[in-house]
């Protein structure tokens, strides 16, 4: 891990064009400022980031109500896990296309044929709506996943506990906000940790549906680094903007420890 | 106990059965269109009911020979998950029966290495694989995961050997046991769902990884993840055909994880959600 992090550090201060062969002058800070620079960076970090709260936020919501729902028994609660978990095992590649030929199609889509159903005219998502179609497939990879993890620690919820609520006439309003939310308190921790860590380099959903695009609406920093480095072959203004990244996800790191490590390490 | 109203438990059933169908729906589409003609799969409405056809199937092993794709994700990610169990596990051995003051830190750092996006490292690691010949090879691509997947790794065992009490670790240290034999006696028996749960979420990991296997691999050690990848350009509008492609390379992973459901939730969480 240390030796492709000093490469990327020694890269990222010499002008290193690959359509330049032999040139490699020592150039200092110049290719981070060109990375900070470039007009897609302002974008690709909002983007990053506005990606990184609307899915974590999507999936912790919508999982919790899914933990609950399926938390008491009812028939054929196996089965319905079992559905409920599979997204999670989809390579992203094929989830990307899996969303963009099958369901955004804005012709042959099924969410266009819904949408006809309704009357409603069928919508072209990459393009009309790229970042919020990318979030919408990034979600339903990650739903399981924080939906798996509330299931389980719901099991673990004092059941004694609950019902001696009930006595008290607490109702079941009462009994979430008091007792339910704050038993998932940790997992939430974990899943919101977790998620950030794999979510902050999203790369093979962009990169095989809107390709940043149009214009950078859809562009992370893990793609703008992608087409500096393969695109535009500037393999020092990419590495720059890799050390960049690594910052951020220390920034990220360092938040996470305040927020969750006391949490996760007793 | 109390007894729940039929209504509600019919209410409860009908809405988690819906919210489950309407999470499964796009996987069960694309394993319809697997099974339909070009020409149906992009009719307009989308057909529900059609005959289906096993054409597919064979178009795609004789279009780009899937069986050896199929045999390339299967060595790397499972030999990247025991390269990356056997280096883990003396590394996650050391940091949680030795702590030092730094030992969260170092963990938190090398956790944070896993958020760079890997485009990053990837001239870098291209130029070193292709120094030492690993282009285009199993072992290349195999080492490779295994690093990207280590971080992971040593954090799971690491928290499986922190719920580990001392003063077993103590008793056996004391009846004179050997660094080895602790580990192999003590310490291994204590934490096999924790290298059971490590392993099989590096090994979904390693088998969903495209980056770099798109950019690491060619006609030699593609995986199904670049496979796929590959189809994504242009010249491959074939829908069905992709279609079929995909769910032969998701059906194995996600049937294995049906099967390992309870072990990837012990593993996943770290131990900290029982």
């Amino acid at each position: 891990m240390i030796v492709p992090l000093v490469m990327t550090l020694y890269f990222s201060t010499v002008r290193y064009n690959l359509m330049q062969p032999g040139e490699h002058a020592f150039v200092g800070l110049e290719n981070f400022e060109f990375f900070v620079t470039d007009p897609g960076f302002g974008p690709a970090v909002l983007n990053t980031l506005l990606l990184l709260g609307s899915v974590i936020v999507a999936t912790v919501v919508l999982g919790i109500g899914l933990a609950l729902l399926v938390h008491e028994p009812f028939p054929g609660r196996g089965l319905v896990r079992v559905l409920l978990i599979s997204p999670f095992f989809v390579m992203p590649t094929v989830n990307a296309l899996l969303w963009k030929h099958m369901m955004m199609n804005p012709i042959y889509g099924v969410l266009a044929e819904v949408w006809r159903f309704f009357g409603a005219a069928p919508v072209d998502w990459l393009t009309e709506h790229p970042l919020f179609s990318v979030i919408v497939m990034i979600s339903w990879q990650w739903l399981p996943f924080a939906c798996l993890i509330f299931i389980t620690s719901l099991q673990s919820l004092d059941r004694e506990q609950m019902e001696a609520a009930r006595m008290d006439g607490a109702n079941a309003l009462q009994r979430l906000w008091y007792l339910v939310l704050p038993h998932l308190a940790r997992p939430v921790a974990v899943v919101v940790m977790i998620e950030m860590i794999f979510l902050m380099s999203v790369f093979a959903e962009i990169y095989t549906t809107t390709g940043g695009g149009p214009g950078h609406a859809s562009t992370n920093v893990a793609f703008l680094i992608y087409t500096q480095a393969l695109l535009s072959f500037d393999v020092g203004v990419a590495s720059a903007g890799a050390l960049f990244a690594v910052l951020l996800a220390n920034i990220a790191a360092v938040f996470l420890i305040r927020l969750v490590g006391k949490n996760l390490d007793r | 106990m109390r007894r729940t109203f039929p209504t509600v438990l019919v209410a409860r059933t009908l809405a988690s059965w819906g919210a489950a169908l309407l999470v499964f729906f796009p996987l069960f589409w694309l394993g319809l269109t697997a099974f339909k003609t070009e020409l149906q799969a992009i009719a307009v409405p989308p057909q529900l009911l059609f005959e289906p056809t096993l054409d597919n199937f064979g178009e795609v092993q004789a279009r780009s020979d899937y069986l050896l794709h199929a045999k390339n994700s299967l060595v790397t990610s499972v030999a990247s998950t025991l390269l990356g169990l056997l280096i883990a596990a003396p590394a996650a051995y050391s940091m949680a029966f030795f702590r030092t003051q730094r030992t969260r830190d170092l963990l938190m750092w090398m956790l944070s290495t896993k958020m760079m996006p890997a485009v990053g490292a990837l001239v870098p690691i291209y130029v070193l694989a292709q120094t030492s010949g690993l282009l285009d090879t199993l072992s290349g691509l195999t080492i490779v995961f295994t690093l990207s997947n280590l971080p992971i790794l040593v954090w799971m065992l690491y928290s499986c050997f922190k719920d580990i009490p001392p003063d077993i670790l103590e008793a056996a240290r004391m009846d004179g046991a050997t660094l080895w034999s602790e580990f192999r006696h003590v310490v291994l028996p204590l934490s096999v769902g924790g290298f059971a749960s490590a392993g099989l979420l590096c090994l979904v990991l390693s088998w969903n990884e495209a980056f770099w296997s798109l950019n690491l691999s060619a006609a030699n050690a593609g995986t199904l993840a670049a496979l796929i990848a590959s189809y994504s350009s242009p010249e491959g509008l074939f829908w069905a055909k992709l279609s079929a492609a995909s769910l032969l390379a998701v059906a194995p992973i996600v049937v294995f994880g049906w099967f390992c459901q309870k072990q990837l939730v012990q593993g996943l969480t770290f131990g900290a959600v029982k």
